[in-house]
C-alpha cells in the first residue's frame, strides 16, 4: 500500500516547494560530500600507505577534487567506433540517477527527508538495483571484452548479494516495526548495530559488494580487467561514473548509518552533524577495508554470498523473529549481550564449515 | 661444487651404438654430430649414472664457416655438468633436431635461436619468431647481418 | 536447454597494469576460464646481445645493468665473473665479500618488489607494495652510498669492484640488518594469514616438481616446487662456501609456496649478510686490469643465483677487445616456459596472480 505522505514537516510550506527545495538540497549535499569523499579517501589511503596523499591544490589539498574535475572535463570525449552508441551514451545517466533517487527517503535529521515513504527501505532496495543496469549497459555498449567481463561480473555479484542484504534488512525492520526510514531511526533508542550485530556485518559486506568496493571490486579489478566496465569512457561520461561510484559509497554509508547506527541521533551536536559524522565514520571503514584486503576471485565471491552470508542471514532472521515474538520484554542489555555472543559463535562455527578454497575450476 | 665432466669422460660412458655420433672431444665439452644430437641427448638424460635432467641453457654461435650450438646440461641428482656442442655448416637452411621433447626448457630458447640466428629446429612444436616481429628480414645475431640500409 | 556459448580471445597486454612491463598474453577464454594461452614476447627487445658484440668488455658492464633493472648488481656480478673466468683474473678477497654483500642486498630488494607486486596483483590496492618499497628504499640508500646510483649501479669491475665502501656504509648496513627481520616478520604476519590471500594463492598456478625440472625453471620458482637446488650451494661461486645458510624450499609449487620461499630467502640473505660483515677482510678491492683489455681466445660460462633464478653469461672471445658472442642465460625467460601449463584451466584472476608469482622483469626476458 503505497502512500505519498509528506507528514509532519519541520517547516510549514507548500508541498511542491518542499520537493523542489529539498531535491536541490540533496543534490548539493551529495555533490559536496562526494567532492569531500574523493579528497578524504585519497588522503586516508595515503596515510594507510605511508605516504601523504594529495596536498598541493589548496589547503591540505582540499581543492584536489576541483582540479580533478577540471582535468576530467577538459578531456576528449571518445566513443568507440564499433560501440552501441545510444547504450553507451545512456549508461552513465542510468547508473547515476538511482543513486540520487535513493537519497530521497534517507532522513538527514528528524523528519528532514524528501518524502517519508512508508515503504522507504523497500524503495531503496528496488532503486539500488537499477544502477547495475547502467553498468551492464556500459559494459555492453563499449564493445570491449574487458568491459563485458566486468559488466557480467557486476550482474552476477549484484544478484547474489542482494539476497543476504535484503534478509539482513528484514531483521532491522522486524525490530523497528516499520519500513519507513524515518520510523526506523525513531525506533533506535539503542542503535541497531548492538541489537543486530550479525545483521550489520552482513549488510556491510553486502553493501561493499553492491558498490563494488574492495574486496568485491571485481567489476573494475584493475590488475585483471584494467578498469572493467568504464574502460572505454572518458571525459564527462567517465566523470559521471566516477561520481556514481562515490555517490554510491555515500549512499551506502548513509543507509548503514540510518539502519544500524541510529541515523541522526546523538547527544550535544545538532542532528545533521551527527548524521554526517556517522556517514564519514562508515566511509572510513570502507576505505580501511579497501586499503588492506586483497580481492576475491569471482567464484569465491559467489560462494561467499551463497554459502556463508545467506545461511547466516537466514539464521539471523530466525533469531530476530524469535526475539521479537517471545522476548519482547527482555531488557536491551540482555539482548545486546546475547546477540553478540550468538554472532561470535555463528561466525566461528560457519568459518569452520566454509572455506574459500582455491580449487581448480576443472574444464 | 658442480663437477664439470670432460668430453672424454662423457664419451667413455656413452652407449656403443652412439659412439659414431661423436665428432670430437674437448677438455670441457663433447662435440657431437648434429644427426646424432637427439639420440645422444636422450641417452645422457636417461642413463642413470649420468642423469642430465636439467638443461641449463642452449645457445648458438656464428663462426661464419659454421654455426655451433652449445648445450649446457646439469644433473640435479649427481651435481655434475656437461657441455655438448654440435655444428651446422649449412648457412641457407641450417637445421638441428629439437630437444624440446626431452627438456621443455629448450622451448623458448630454441625459438630465440631461430629468431636471432636463423637455425631451424626440427620437431619444435611452435617454431616461430619470439622477439622480432613476423616478417622481419634476416637474423640479427649472424655475423653477416646488415639492417639493409 | 544448454545455452550456446562461444570462446573468445582476450589480449592481456602489452599495456596492462599487471604485466610487470610490456608482456603480452593472448588468452582464449571460456567465460572466466582460460582454455588456451600464448605468451608473446619482444616488446622490450633492445638487442643487447648484438649490441654487446660491438662494444668492449668493460663497456658492456653498464649494459648488463639494464637487463633485470630490479636486480642490477646480480647481473653485473654474473657478467664480470664470466669475463674473469675467461681471462683468468683474480679478485681480491675484500672485493669478493663486497660482491656478496651487494648481491644479497640486491636479492632482498628484488624479493621485496616480488612480494609487494604479488599482493598488488591480488588486488590489495598498493598498500603492501608501498610498504615493501619503503624497505627497499633503505637498501637503495646503501647502494647510493657505495656507488652514487640507485638503480643502475655499474659497480662491479673485472678484478674487483669500482670503489671501496665508504666509512659510513657498514654502520648503516648493520643498523638495517638489525631492524630488517622485524620488518619482514611484520609484513609476513600481515599477509600470510589473510584468508583471502590464502584462498587466492594456495593451490593456484601449480608447477609440479617434474615439470619444474624439465622446463629448466630456476630460483624461487624451482625451489617452491620442492627442488633443493641453489647455485650458491650446488656450485658455490665467489665466497659463498664460507657462509652458513639454508635453502628454503616449498612443497606444492603453488603461488603461495613461491611467496613463502621468497620471504624465507630474505631471512637467509640477512644471515649471509651478517656473516659477511663479520668476516669482511681489509685490503684492496680492485686488481689492475689493462685498459685495453683483451681476453685470450676461448669461451666461458659463469652462472649465479640471481634473485629471480639462475642467471648465466656465456662469453666467447676471439682475442679482440670485444666479445665475439655475448649470450645471456636469462632466468626469467626460461622460468616463463611453463607459464602456459600453470595457467590453463584457471580463471583470469588466477592467471594474473600466477604470472605475478613468477616475478618477472621484462628487461631480462626480452633483452
Amino acid at each position: 500500500m503505497m502512500q505519498f505522505a509528506p507528514q509532519e514537516l519541520l517547516w510549514s510550506g507548500n508541498f511542491w516547494l518542499h520537493l523542489l527545495l529539498f531535491a536541490g538540497m540533496i543534490i548539493t549535499f551529495i555533490l559536496l560530500m562526494v567532492m569531500f569523499f574523493i579528497w578524504y579517501e585519497r588522503r586516508l589511503i595515503g596515510r594507510f600507505q605511508v605516504r601523504l596523499g594529495p596536498n598541493r591544490a589548496g589547503p591540505f589539498g582540499l581543492l584536489q577534487p576541483v582540479a580533478d574535475v577540471l582535468k576530467i572535463l577538459t578531456k576528449e570525449d571518445i566513443v568507440p567506433s564499433k560501440g552501441d552508441k545510444i547504450v553507451f551514451w545512456l549508461a552513465p545517466i542510468i547508473a547515476l540517477a538511482p543513486v540520487f533517487m535513493m537519497f530521497a527517503v534517507i532522513p538527514l535529521q528528524g523528519n528532514a527527508l524528501l518524502v517519508d515513504l512508508n515503504i522507504g527501505i523497500l524503495y531503496i532496495i528496488a532503486v539500488s538495483s537499477v544502477a547495475s543496469i547502467g553498468i551492464f549497459m556500459a559494459g555492453w555498449g563499449s564493445y570491449n571484452k574487458y568491459s563485458l567481463i566486468g559488466a557480467m561480473r557486476d550482474v552476477a555479484q549484484l544478484i547474489s548479494y542482494e539476497i543476504p542484504l535484503v534478509l539482513s534488512i528484514v531483521g532491522v525492520v522486524l525490530i523497528a516495526g516499520s519500513l519507513s526510514l524515518n520510523d526506523i531511526v525513531e525506533a533506535q533508542t539503542v542503535p541497531f548495530i548492538l541489537l543486530q550485530p550479525l545483521g550489520f556485518l552482513i549488510f556491510f559486506i553486502g553493501s561493499l559488494a553492491e558498490i563494488n568496493r574492495t574486496p568485491f571490486d571485481l567489476v573494475e579489478a584493475d590488475s585483471e580487467i584494467v578498469a572493467g566496465y568504464n574502460i572505454e569512457y572518458s571525459g564527462m561520461k567517465f566523470a559521471t561514473f566516477f561520481l556514481m561510484e562515490y555517490a554510491e559509497a555515500l549512499t551506502s554509508s548513509a543507509i548503514i548509518t540510518t539502519l544500524f547506527l541510529g541515523g541522526w541521533k546523538g547527544p550535544f551536536l545538532p542532528p545533521f552533524l551527527w548524521f554526517i559524522i556517522k556517514v564519514i565514520a562508515v566511509f572510513s571503514l570502507i576505505v580501511w577495508v579497501r586499503s588492506t584486503i586483497p580481492r576475491f576471485r569471482i567464484d569465491q565471491v559467489m560462494a561467499f554470498a551463497w554459502k556463508f552470508l545467506l545461511p547466516l542471514a537466514l539464521i539471523n532472521l530466525l533469531l530476530t523473529s524469535m526475539q521479537v515474538v517471545f522476548f519482547q520484554e527482555a531488557s536491551s542489555l540482555v539482548i545486546i549481550i546475547s546477540s553478540l555472543v550468538i554472532m561470535a559463535a555463528l561466525i566461528l562455527i560457519w568459518s569452520k564449515f566454509f572455506r574459500l578454497g582455491g580449487n581448480s575450476t576443472g574444464l | 661444487m658442480t663437477l664439470a665432466l670432460a668430453g672424454s669422460e662423457a664419451a667413455a660412458r656413452l652407449d656403443k651404438s652412439l659412439a659414431a655420433g661423436i665428432a670430437g672431444l674437448n677438455p670441457d665439452s663433447l662435440l657431437v654430430k648434429s644427426e646424432f644430437l637427439f639420440d645422444i641427448a636422450a641417452f645422457l638424460k636417461d642413463e642413470p649414472g649420468l642423469n642430465f635432467n636439467y638443461l641449463v641453457h642452449i645457445t648458438a654461435i656464428d663462426y661464419c664457416d659454421y654455426f655451433e650450438l652449445v648445450y649446457h646440461l646439469v644433473s640435479l641428482k649427481h651435481n655434475h655438468s656437461l657441455v655438448i656442442k654440435t655444428r651446422c655448416t649449412d648457412r641457407k637452411t641450417p637445421t638441428i633436431p629439437s630437444v624440446v621433447s626431452l627438456w621443455r626448457g629448450a622451448e623458448l630458447q630454441e625459438r630465440e635461436i631461430f629468431d636471432l640466428m636463423g637455425i631451424n629446429f626440427e620437431g619444435h612444436p611452435n617454431m616461430k619468431r619470439i622477439f622480432l616481429w613476423e616478417g622481419f628480414q634476416g637474423h640479427p645475431l649472424r655475423k653477416d647481418f646488415t639492417d639493409g640500409s | 536447454m544448454a545455452l550456446k556459448t562461444e570462446l573468445f580471445v582476450i589480449n592481456l597486454g602489452p599495456l596492462h597494469p599487471s604485466t610487470h612491463g610490456v608482456f603480452r598474453m593472448l588468452a582464449t577464454m571460456d567465460g572466466e576460464v582460460i582454455v588456451e594461452l600464448e605468451p608473446v614476447f619482444g616488446y622490450l627487445h633492445r638487442g643487447i646481445e648484438k649490441l654487446a658484440e660491438n662494444r668492449t668488455y668493460k663497456q658492456n658492464i653498464p649494459f648488463t645493468d639494464r637487463m633485470d633493472y630490479i636486480a642490477s648488481m646480480s647481473n653485473e656480478l654474473s657478467y664480470v665473473m664470466a669475463v674473469e673466468k675467461l681471462a683468468g683474473i683474480q679478485v681480491p678477497e675484500r672485493a669478493e665479500y663486497l660482491r656478496v654483500i651487494m648481491a644479497e642486498l640486491q636479492r632482498i630488494a628484488s624479493h621485496l618488489i616480488a612480494v609487494g607486486s604479488l599482493a598488488n596483483d591480488l588486488g590489495a590496492f598498493q598498500t603492501p607494495f608501498l610498504y615493501m618499497f619503503r624497505e627497499r628504499e633503505r637498501i637503495l640508500d646503501l647502494f647510493d652510498m657505495v656507488c652514487g646510483q640507485r638503480l643502475l649501479y655499474n659497480y662491479m669491475r673485472f678484478g674487483g669492484v669500482s670503489h671501496d665502501i665508504p666509512d659510513e656504509f657498514l654502520p648503516a648496513l648493520k643498523k638495517l640488518l638489525k631492524h630488517f627481520p622485524g620488518f619482514i616478520a611484520e609484513y609476513d604476519q600481515l599477509l600470510a594469514d589473510n584468508e583471502i590471500l590464502l584462498a587466492r594463492t594456495k593451490g593456484i598456478g601449480v608447477l609440479p616438481k617434474k615439470l619444474a625440472i624439465s622446463s629448466s625453471a630456476s630460483g624461487p620458482v624451482l625451489r617452491a616446487s620442492g627442488v633443493k637446488w641453489d647455485i650458491r650451494k650446488a656450485d658455490p661461486y665467489s665466497v659463498y662456501d664460507r657462509f652458513d645458510f639454508d635453502i628454503p624450499t616449498g612443497s606444492a609449487g603453488d603461488c603461495y609456496d613461491r611467496y613463502r620461499v621468497r620471504i624465507a630467502e630474505m631471512y637467509q640473505s640477512i644471515r649471509i649478510l651478517n656473516q659477511a660483515i663479520e668476516q669482511l677482510p681489509s685490503g684492496n678491492v680492485l686488481n689492475k686490469v689493462p685498459l685495453r683489455f683483451r681476453p685470450p681466445v676461448g669461451e666461458a660460462f659463469a652462472h649465479i643465483e640471481a634473485p629471480k633464478g639462475e642467471l648465466g653469461f656465456y662469453i666467447v672471445s676471439d682475442g679482440s677487445e670485444k666479445p665475439y658472442r655475448f649470450h645471456v642465460r636469462s632466468s626469467i625467460l626460461i622460468n616463463l616456459t611453463a607459464l602456459r601449463d600453470m595457467i590453463i584451466g584457471w580463471k583470469l584472476a588466477d592467471a594474473i596472480v600466477t604470472f605475478g608469482s613468477i616475478d618477472i622483469c621484462l628487461g631480462e626476458v626480452d633483452r
